[in-house]
């Protein structure tokens, strides 16, 4: 019997249980989906809405939903679903970014202090002590009132306070892998510690990173949301989700749709990413979703 | 009498892929009161599986038949949890194989002893702790008091064994059934383990064990019962099993265990045995394949330690290896015999260059080893290699077979077509086709692993191979197999081995000289015939003693 008609019947079978799980599933199903929209609005915003989000006019201010303006126009008049549509490049886009640095960053430094003992590896695990005593936001508003407000400073603060969670998790995995079974082999066949580390250490240590950098996407998005409410965003006019919410803040007794349907995107998008996120790490982990 | 378990045409199957697998096909059990029965057989054949049916334990997903499936009297047949719960502890105790994992860590000795007498608040013993107290003194277990306010982790490999046997009969069920007791013990231990069985069995105990070493059962049981691939293939008295085996697979479990006797011969059978038992050789003329002749060349020294002294836990530490000196010559096989703890696998490792002794020298090919730069190692190492004793750990589980082998082949710069070209021989030199080119570790069974981790370590003709214990995790009959590769391969590279194993039967099969070691200490060395015939030291004697024999 050929090994390989096996391991391709094998594919399909697992192929079809994924697709048989997938509908079994509707919140991952629903999750998936709203996801596609979300990555349209980031890709092609004007695909969803014709209309600019940044065109006011103010005869139009403060309409409530219609077929014209499905989430209403608010109160310059602009198109609330364009705005939530194209807000969502900008979510995205921060979310993504800052998470790159946090993972990136973590990722290094982790992987460093898993494999240098004594003085590099303490301190470094202390320094991620520091920044990891802060709640997220905090350190991010502390770093943005160094740096003043806006997008990239927004990105950076985030990422920064990002690095701990990756470096943690980096730094643990190395360590084991470190002293695992097949490092150790491999030193015996004199490998010298560079290829060990690219070869052996690395694709391990760094196995877990994508899934928790799904994971955190999901509370980078809220994050960013809820420091550009404060205005360390993108400044106005941007259609940035938190700072749409801020400025519907006035207006919620008189027009419920200017703040509601920006609240309802991040929810949206975050819950879905944290859904995605959450099934991959346990089919990683083989442990079965709930 | 009514015999105490009776079982008729027990079938368990697991579903897999939408029908159900079977895994025992059809056996039929019985055990009398006061009986020792043993069921043999290799993993995956249906035993571990077949005793805990006994028990109810066989998993939510099993579908277990039966034509007749009584114990003491009772059809237990349609029981439900509940119905079980009331047999198990009371009627039938079970010992698992490993006692670390069975206990719960978080609770005392005495505690688990409590629960395992069963009881609770009204109903609690009164005398729980006289109780458990004599339970520990009735398996041997010196010192109770000072072990019932012990954690597990606290108590040696042994102790431990013999706390969980307390905890099986804290209510003196009518039969006791122990999967694989000894298996992870060393051979001292296991001893002891099966001394206090036996002693159990004398005092009336009903025995149900479960074994893939027929010299182990041997001591013990009244009748075997050998299974294969879920089906009862032998059944008879013991002795009978021993001397006059009919089956083939009998007589292929009795000649994978390594003895005396087997010395030069191969353990395992060419070719898979007849199918049925017509084969009339009786055992003691039962056809031995000889192995092939070594070439030793004592003027060529491959390895040599001199005074290797290493220390953990600083200056004022314990021992591990302590005055330790031994040579290799060029195609010898030496072994290094001892417990855990002995100091045996950190000698391994200083002369891997993987540890760094404290004092004392290790040479290589009569050039310094020890104490000298990594850099200066590296090119090497090619010439030495490793065959440790988890072979999935030490592959690396993203890498398919080919990448594993080929991997050796990275510091003797063979690439490309040469390398593909080595590891198929290799793996073809352990009977693994080229279909295993692209299969992944944890698809392999224990024993192909093994033959994986040892066509690695042959793939760039290294001059000395180290062993550390690489058949202690193997059935007897995989263990043949596997032992059969390394001397075949050793004998025919020529290459010197140095085999480390608690397992004596297996030194003596594999190596010229031994050496024995206690404490980090050697305590006796010489040629393998002569330590065996006549050991000096009364530790070496303890241990030939603890080797189980085929009676």
């Amino acid at each position: 019997m050929s090994a390989v008609p096996t391991t391709l019947a094998r594919r399909g079978v697992r192929f079809r249980r994924a697709l048989h799980g997938l509908l079994a599933r509707p919140g991952l199903w629903l999750a998936s989906l709203f996801l596609l929209f979300v990555a349209v609005a980031t890709l092609w915003p004007g695909l969803l809405s014709s209309a600019d989000p940044l065109a006011a006019d103010p005869l139009q201010a403060q309409l409530p939903p219609s077929a014209e303006h499905w989430f209403g126009t608010d109160h310059l008049g602009r198109d609330v679903f364009s705005r939530v549509a194209h807000g969502a490049r900008y979510s995205i886009l921060i979310g993504v970014s800052a998470v790159a640095i946090g993972s990136i960053v973590g990722s290094a430094l982790g992987l460093l202090a898993g494999l240098s003992r004594g003085l590099v590896d303490e301190a470094i695990s202390r320094f991620l002590d520091v920044v990891s005593s802060f709640p997220d936001l905090l350190l991010a508003l502390v770093l943005i009132s160094f740096t003043g407000p806006g997008t990239l400073n927004l990105i950076f603060a985030l990422g920064v306070a990002f690095v701990p969670r990756f470096a943690r998790v980096v730094r643990a995995q190395t360590f084991v892998i470190a002293r695992s079974g097949y490092v150790e082999q491999a030193r015996t066949f004199g490998l010298t510690p560079t290829v060990l580390v690219l070869r052996h250490i690395l694709p391990h240590a760094l196995a877990q990173v994508p899934i928790l950098a799904t994971i955190g996407l999901g509370s980078a998005i809220i994050s960013a949301a809820g420091l550009s409410f404060l205005g360390m965003g993108p400044q106005p006019p941007a259609p940035e989700w938190g700072a749409m919410l801020a400025e519907a803040r006035n207006y919620l007794r008189v027009a419920w749709w200017i703040g509601v349907w920006p609240g309802v995107a991040i929810t949206l998008t975050v819950i879905s990413i944290s859904i995605l996120g959450r099934r991959w790490q346990a089919s990683f982990e083989g442990r079965r979703a709930r | 009498m009514k015999p105490l378990v009776q079982i008729r045409d027990l079938t368990i199957g697991f579903p897999q892929d939408g029908s159900v697998t079977p895994v025992v096909r059809g056996i039929d059990l019985t055990i009398h009161m006061g009986e020792t029965v043993a069921l043999v057989g290799e993993s995956g054949s249906g035993k571990s599986v077949t005793a805990r049916s006994l028990i109810g334990l066989s998993g939510a997903e099993a579908s277990v038949g039966a034509g007749r499936f009584e114990i003491d009297g009772q059809s237990v047949l349609g029981f439900r949890e509940r119905d079980w719960r009331r047999l198990r502890g009371d009627k039938i105790g079970f010992v698992l194989q490993d006692a670390l994992v069975s206990l719960d860590p978080l609770r005392r000795i005495s505690q688990q002893l409590t629960d395992a007498a069963g009881g609770s608040g009204f109903f609690r013993r009164q005398n729980a702790a006289r109780d458990n107290r004599a339970l520990l003194q009735s398996v041997g277990i010196p010192d109770p008091d000072r072990r019932l306010a012990q954690y597990p982790h606290q108590l040696s490999g042994g102790l431990r064994q013999r706390a969980l046997i307390a905890t099986a009969i804290a209510r003196s069920p009518s039969l006791l059934i122990a999967d694989e007791p000894t298996t992870a013990l060393d051979a001292t231990v296991q001893k002891q383990i099966l001394d206090l069985l036996a002693e159990r069995s004398k005092a009336g105990q009903t025995l149900l064990l479960i074994s893939h070493d027929l010299a182990v059962v041997s001591r013990l049981a009244d009748r075997v019962l050998v299974m294969r691939q879920g089906r009862i293939v032998e059944e008879g008295p013991t002795r009978t099993i021993l001397t006059a085996p009919e089956h083939p697979y009998t007589r292929q479990l009795l000649d994978a265990v390594p003895s005396v006797r087997s010395r030069g011969f191969r353990l395992s059978a060419g070719s898979e045995p007849e199918a049925n038992g017509s084969v009339e050789a009786r055992p003691a003329e039962r056809l031995r394949i000889p192995l092939p002749p070594k070439r030793i060349d004592e003027t060529s020294l491959v390895l040599s330690a001199s005074h290797l002294v290493k220390r953990y836990g600083g200056a004022s530490g314990t021992f591990a290896v302590n005055d330790v000196s031994f040579h290799l010559a060029a195609g010898e096989a030496l072994g290094i015999v001892g417990e855990s703890g002995s100091g045996k696998t950190t000698v391994a490792k200083i002369v891997l260059g993987l540890v760094e002794p404290d004092s004392g020298t290790v040479q290589i090919d009569g050039e310094a080893w020890s104490h000298v730069g990594e850099a200066q190692r590296r090119s090497r190492r090619a010439s030495m290699q490793l065959i440790a004793q988890d072979a999935l750990s030490s592959f690396d589980p993203r890498y398919t077979v080919e990448q594993i082998v080929g991997e050796s082949l990275d510091t003797v710069g063979m690439f490309g077509e040469a390398r593909r070209q080595r590891v198929g021989e290799v793996l073809d030199a352990v009977r693994l086709g080229p279909s295993f080119l692209k299969r992944y570790p944890r698809d392999l069974s224990g024993g192909q692993r093994q033959r994986v981790a040892i066509a690695r370590a042959f793939a760039p003709r290294p001059r000395l191979l180290v062993a550390d214990e690489p058949v202690s995790a193997l059935d007897v009959s995989v263990q043949a197999q596997v032992l059969d590769l390394l001397a075949e391969l050793q004998a025919a590279s020529g290459t010197s081995l140095l085999f480390i194993s608690h397992d004596l039967g297996v030194v003596n099969h594999l190596t010229d000289r031994v050496l024995v070691m206690k404490d980090g200490r050697v305590v006796e060395t010489g040629q393998v015939e002569q330590v065996f015939a006549s050991p000096h030291h009364s530790y070496t004697r303890a241990l030939l003693d603890a080797v189980p024999v085929l009676a």
